[in-house]
């Protein structure tokens, strides 16, 4: 029992140390906001983690920077391991995730996939719908090139995937 | 050694080469044409055109990590992803000549672009399904990469055969230069045979239609006609390729071979 409480209480501890690790290409975002952490094992320790495109280059960064976050917070041993399968979605970034990024100027994507295309882009600025696409690629692999209409702004938006 | 045990120990190597060729088949493809899209970057036509080629060699480099490394384990040798990919000369590389085929100007890179990511589209739609369990994870990470491929390409393709003279000019010379080396995207032979009868490859043979379907309409759509019939040129799979994939390899490669082992 008393293990039990030991080791649901490290889960807790890992779970808080990652979710101060930003995304290295979007540091108002964690890595726990995007869903990036799949997994947290206290047994074994391990952490699981996804990547979000297979090309990504933030995903070496990202596993350094959670290994530097473990090492600072004394938890050495836990492991990092990376799974494929199922594939990262922006289905499974958190709401809290998702209003950090429309602070940050990113329009987040639809709460869900099946929306994809049927959901009016809001401008992260000034909230208006008369947005259009510039560019379906953008500064990174995860966002895509918008503008609104209404307040002339362009932004990055933040492609459903 | 009596033949009845060597015998399924051989069957069990032999399947197991087969899809070492297979995957690293696979890999080469994404890298090749990932090293490709990279030569457009800072040279495009306009910025959200170098943005989008550069993005999209990203997600073929990305493939290629995964698919040579799974292809390294598979081997057994001590072979990594970086290994393969900078430690063999172009004998050993068994993409589509398709993907080696330079840049040429935009239109014949757009026109390369369409007809490869049409057909890995499918491919990778197929492999989701496979029973090889690797495989199938790759397949499923990069099939929703590869259908922005699909759409990029396409909408150039309408946008140049519908657009001015020039454009149209170009697209169709592109067109006509790639075409012959399409019949090689579907060609089965002892490899994909033997790994289609143990449901890890798909037969790339039974694509052909829906692929001919997909890019025809496309190809409607942008007012221009099919593509006239062309021998098909083969042997990339082989190791016989063209004299460009050399040149391709010199410049990729040139710093692990300058200075071997270097680590950053």
């Amino acid at each position: 029992m008393a293990e039990a409480v030991s080791l649901s209480g490290l889960a807790e501890r890992i779970r808080e140390v990652l979710a101060d690790v930003p995304d290295p290409e979007i540091p108002a975002v964690s890595i726990v906001d995007l869903g990036i952490v799949r997994d947290i094992d206290a047994s074994a320790p391990s952490v699981v983690v996804t990547p979000t495109y297979t090309g990504c280059p933030a995903t070496a960064v990202i596993e350094r920077s959670i290994r530097a976050a473990l090492d600072a917070a004394g938890l050495p041993n836990v492991a990092i391991r990376s799974r494929l399968d199922p594939p990262w979605t922006t289905d499974w970034i958190t709401d809290e995730g998702r209003e950090k990024l429309r602070a940050y100027g990113i329009a987040p994507p639809p709460a869900s996939a099946s929306l994809r295309g049927r959901q009016p882009v809001a401008c992260p600025r000034c909230a208006s719908i008369a947005t259009e696409e510039i560019s379906r690629f953008g500064s990174t692999p995860c966002k895509a090139l918008w503008r609104c209409k209404a307040c002339g702004e362009p932004f990055d938006t933040f492609k459903c995937h | 050694m009596s033949s009845n045990i060597s015998e399924p120990l051989d069957a069990e190597l032999a399947l197991r080469e087969a899809l070492f060729r297979y995957v690293l088949r696979l890999g080469d493809d994404s890298l090749i044409l990932g090293q490709r899209l990279g030569e457009w970057c800072g040279r495009a036509p306009m910025l959200e055109v170098d943005l989008a080629l550069a993005n999209l060699g990203l997600d073929l480099i990305g493939q290629a990590i995964h698919l040579l490394a799974y292809a390294g384990e598979i081997e057994g040798a001590g072979r990594d992803g970086d290994r393969l990919a900078f430690h063999r000369d172009v004998l050993d590389y068994s993409n589509c000549l398709l993907v080696e085929q330079p840049g040429g100007d935009f239109a014949r890179t757009i026109a390369r672009q369409f007809f490869f990511s049409h057909w890995q589209l499918l491919l990778f739609q197929g492999l989701c399904g496979s029973t090889d369990e690797t495989l199938a994870g790759i397949a499923k990470k990069a099939v929703k990469e590869v259908a922005y491929h699909v759409r990029f390409a396409s909408e150039w393709i309408v946008r140049l055969g519908d657009g001015t003279e020039e454009s149209r000019r170009r697209i169709l010379s592109g067109i006509d230069w790639c075409w012959r080396f399409v019949d090689e995207l579907f060609e089965t032979d002892a490899v994909t045979r033997q790994l289609v009868a143990t449901g890890v490859a798909v037969d790339p043979s039974g694509l052909r239609e829906a692929y001919d379907t997909a890019i025809g309409l496309v190809l409607d759509e942008a007012t221009l006609p099919r593509a006239a019939p062309r021998r098909g040129v083969v042997g990339g799979r082989q190791g016989r390729h063209s004299e460009h994939l050399g040149h391709l390899l010199a410049e990729m490669q040139f710093l692990p071979r300058a200075y071997p082992d270097a680590v950053w």
